[in-house]
């Protein structure tokens, strides 16, 4: 059969060419988070009672998760529909409607390819390589993913390629590493292909610690044979043998998903012992890799790479001095190549494509693509894959819909607690390592947190500190006092006891522990604060000066009221005030007491009038 | 193996009896695996529901470490609890975009239905209340999971509702 051939009978055979309709759920942690399984166990019910032909699969996630739970509906033709917000309650609708009468619930569809929709222009900027199949293909069916060229860059590689061929094509693609730092990936494999020693290890690093990023997971859940088949490669490239993912512990679903994927990779003879049967490879020798999945135990600072290490070999996650660098004494002190999750996704496509598809993609030093997490006060929160060097703005706004609730976009947090926040004047940064940097933020993973105009600034770098204070391994000094000496400051000004001085003795602190920190995790704890610093400093002015806090968030420096007209006197706050500072008389409007007020925010959450207002 | 957690505990030689048991399977599985003391750890704990200090000597003893290193791992990592939860883990999100999206509200409304402080549990023994940095669904926040199941788009009422109904 000729490959053509065999594709096209695997795309029937898997269902991605459907010869009959299929409705294919969503079924990633999001969506499984906002009821999937129930819409799945609706659609099966309804299907299996009326006897349809219809065929129920389901995959990973799309990427809207703002509509989620999705619901897409493939029609014989291969026509596409994609339903949004599904709830079990609607799947009688779309059953009878859609799948009986051929009529698409056109108030439900969120793309349809019978005419434009809003949300398509959630897609129209994307440039999906990682996410090339995440949301159409099952993640547990490695026949789907072979259905989409899976493993046929493997096995081109292996026999087509000598190990220094694949190198020398990453390099062309001009890949770097998608896990923050980004250091030139083919540079890093060489590295280690020329580090002395027989025994090699590679790791995959799915740690992904920063708070608000959630792209790895989504490629683990979403795709995890990619993942599985980029480490492959690199593993043939720089001659290992063995290799680990590393996988935090808070993501259980990515760690099933690729256990299964591994054992079924396994099975396929695509990992373990003489990949792909006997056959030599173009180096003329066989090649075996051993594959384990490790998960974390709960420590942000086992993202870094030699705290990683130390934490695969069973000790606590505390990272150490660099050099000797991992490519010649990693894990148990043999040559290690460590990249992230997103890094290796990329690998495949580079082979099947060529390097210069990929470069032809971006910047001229950044190149390709990259995979954005969206989310605080987005309108459409979600993933997307964009190209290199397109702007933040396109970003949010084009794709992301702008701000949530018709609100004013103040800042975006990039790069979670080593980043920094980049301020609405600056959003035509394009996105490329090097401009992002220039703003005082780094690309970092991929996290892109929206801030509106109700969020505090001084608020946001002190829950950063917060962060970074408490997981600190604790092995330099001014990483672990001087993190806690910043927090503590932030925490007073933010509480309305800032002092002339404070802000100084951030820059001195945060110069301090940028200077005298091993790793990443303290060289980069002060940049919320500093990029804050740069881009707000009337506002920590406004808190320290004038008590004030001009995004009105601060508790403790807001004056609370209750709107007479919209009390209905039902006492619930005058329970919940600690400090007795209310009173009134049932369904009589109530009143607070400013002098025994200590802003604690308890009547707010306890009213269900919205009555208590706040100046 | 967490079937044996269920079993009524009949005396406390029993309980031990069974314990020993368990670790030894668990030990015995990892024999001759570099690096395998987190895993040790992490199904052990899963099995027995925390790490006592009696646990952890048998696991130092059949791991062949002092304990006190084992103490090292264990209080480096936050998965790892030294004494009993409740019945249900609740973890509330208070990562980034949860927290700019309510969170703080979110956590203070759940701990005021179950009347306990962070990081407690309820006199029933029914909740542990656990704050954590984020749950990898940021786009649904705030977020909280209960058990293995994440419940996200939260408000205050929201989260008394799901917590009224586990
Ligand atoms: C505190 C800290 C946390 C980190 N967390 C992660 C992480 O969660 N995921 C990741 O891929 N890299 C993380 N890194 C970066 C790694 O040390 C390493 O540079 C990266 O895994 C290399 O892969 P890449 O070249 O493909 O980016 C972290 C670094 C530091 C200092
Ligand atoms: S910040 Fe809460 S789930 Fe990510």
């Amino acid at each position: 059969m000729t490959n053509t051939s065999r594709r096209e009978g695997l795309l029937v055979q898997t269902g991605l060419k459907p010869a009959r309709t299929q409705v294919v759920v969503g079924l990633g942690s999001c969506g499984i988070a906002a009821g999937g399984q129930k819409v799945r166990s609706a659609l099966s019910e309804a299907i299996e009672r009326k006897a349809l032909p219809i065929q129920l699969r389901e995959t990973g996630c799309v990427g809207m998760c703002y509509r989620e739970v999705l619901v897409d509906v493939f029609d014989p033709q291969g026509k596409r529909f994609t339903y949004g917000n599904v709830t079990p309650e609607r799947v009688e609708r779309l059953v009878t409607d859609h799948f009986e009468s051929g009529r698409p619930v056109r108030d439900w569809l969120v793309r349809s390819p019978e005419e434009p929709l809003a949300d398509d222009s959630f897609f129209a900027k994307q440039k999906r390589i990682v996410l090339r199949n995440c949301g159409i293909i099952n993640p547990e069916s490695l026949a789907e993913y072979r259905a989409r060229d899976g493993y046929q860059a493997l096995e081109k590689v292996l026999r087509q390629m000598k190990p220094e061929e694949v190198i020398q094509a990453v390099r062309d693609s001009g890949l770097r590493g998608r896990g923050g730092a980004g250091f030139p990936t083919g540079l890093k494999w060489q590295f280690a292909r020329g580090a002395k020693g027989e025994k090699k290890y590679l790791i995959c690093n799915g740690d992904e610690g920063d708070p608000g990023a959630f792209m790895d997971r989504s490629v683990l859940e979403g795709d995890p044979h990619t993942v599985i088949e980029g480490m492959l490669i690199a593993a043939y490239g720089i001659g290992a043998d063995e290799g680990y993912l590393y996988v935090r512990a808070e993501y259980p679903l990515a760690v099933r998903r690729l256990r299964k994927a591994i054992a079924d990779a396994t099975m396929a003879g695509f990992l373990g012992e003489h990949i792909l049967g006997s056959m030599l490879t173009a180096c003329g020798s066989k090649f075996s890799f051993q594959l384990h999945v490790k998960e974390g135990a709960g420590a942000f600072v086992c993202g870094e790479e030699t705290a990683l290490m130390a934490s695969i070999e069973g000790q606590r996650g505390m990272p150490r001095l660099r050099p000797p660098f991992p490519a010649t004494s990693g894990l148990w002190g043999k040559p290690t190549n460590i990249n992230n999750v997103e890094t290796y996704a990329n690998v495949p496509w580079i082979l099947l494509h060529g390097p210069q598809a990929f470069a032809d993609l971006g910047t001229q030093k950044s190149k390709g693509s990259k995979v954005f997490a969206l989310a605080g006060k987005i309108a459409r929160g979600g993933l997307v894959e964009v190209p290199m060097g397109i702007t933040i703005g396109e970003v949010i706004f084009e794709i992301g819909g702008g701000i949530k609730d018709g609100r004013a976009f103040k800042a975006v947090q990039m790069g979670g607690p080593s980043g920094g926040c980049i301020p609405a004047s600056l959003a035509d940064t394009m996105i490329d390592y090097e401009s992002v940097t220039q703003t005082g933020a780094i690309m970092g993973s991929g996290g892109m947190v929206v801030l509106d105009e109700t969020a505090c600034m001084v608020e946001i770098a002190r829950f950063f500190l917060d962060f970074t204070q408490k997981e600190s391994c604790g092995k330099c000094t001014f990483c672990r006092i001087g993190t806690k000496r910043m927090l503590e400051i932030l925490t007073r000004i933010t509480q309305g006891q800032g002092q002339e001085g404070d802000i100084e003795l951030l820059y001195d602190l945060a110069d301090k522990i940028k200077t005298s920190s091993l790793c990443g995790l303290g060289q980069t704890a002060p940049n919320p604060v500093l990029t804050t610093l740069r881009y707000f400093r009337e506002e920590y002015e406004a808190h320290i000066r004038e008590k004030r806090c001009p995004a009105h968030y601060c508790r403790k420096l807001l004056v609370y009221r209750i709107d007479s007209d919209l009390c209905t006197g039902c006492t619930a706050c005058t329970h919940a005030c600690p400090t007795q500072a209310i009173s009134g008389v049932v369904k009589q409007p109530h009143l607070i007491d400013q002098t025994r007020c200590i802003q604690c925010g308890s009547c707010v959450a306890k009213c269900r009038f919205d009555a208590v207002k706040t100046q | 193996m967490s079937q044996s957690r269920k079993k009524p505990k009949k005396s406390s030689a029993t309980r031990e009896e069974t314990e020993a048991g368990i670790l030894g399977a668990i030990l015995t599985k990892y024999v001759g695996t570099a690096g395998a003391v987190i895993p040790i750890l992490q199904e052990s704990q899963e099995a027995l529901g925390c790490l006592r200090p009696q646990t952890i000597e048998t696991l130092a003893l059949g791991i062949g470490v002092p304990a006190s290193q084992i103490y090292g791992v264990v209080t480096f990592y936050s998965q790892f609890r030294l004494t009993p939860i409740g019945k249900h883990l609740c973890k509330v999100c208070h990562g980034t975009a949860c927290h700019v999206s309510g969170a703080t509200e979110v956590g203070e409304a759940i701990l005021d239905q179950l009347h306990v402080d962070e990081g407690g549990t309820t006199a029933d023994g029914r909740f542990t209340v656990q704050s954590v940095a984020c749950l990898g669904c940021c786009s649904l926040a705030p977020v909280m999971m209960i058990d293995e199941e994440t419940h996200g788009r939260l408000t205050p009422d929201r989260a008394r509702k799901v917590l009224r109904e586990v």
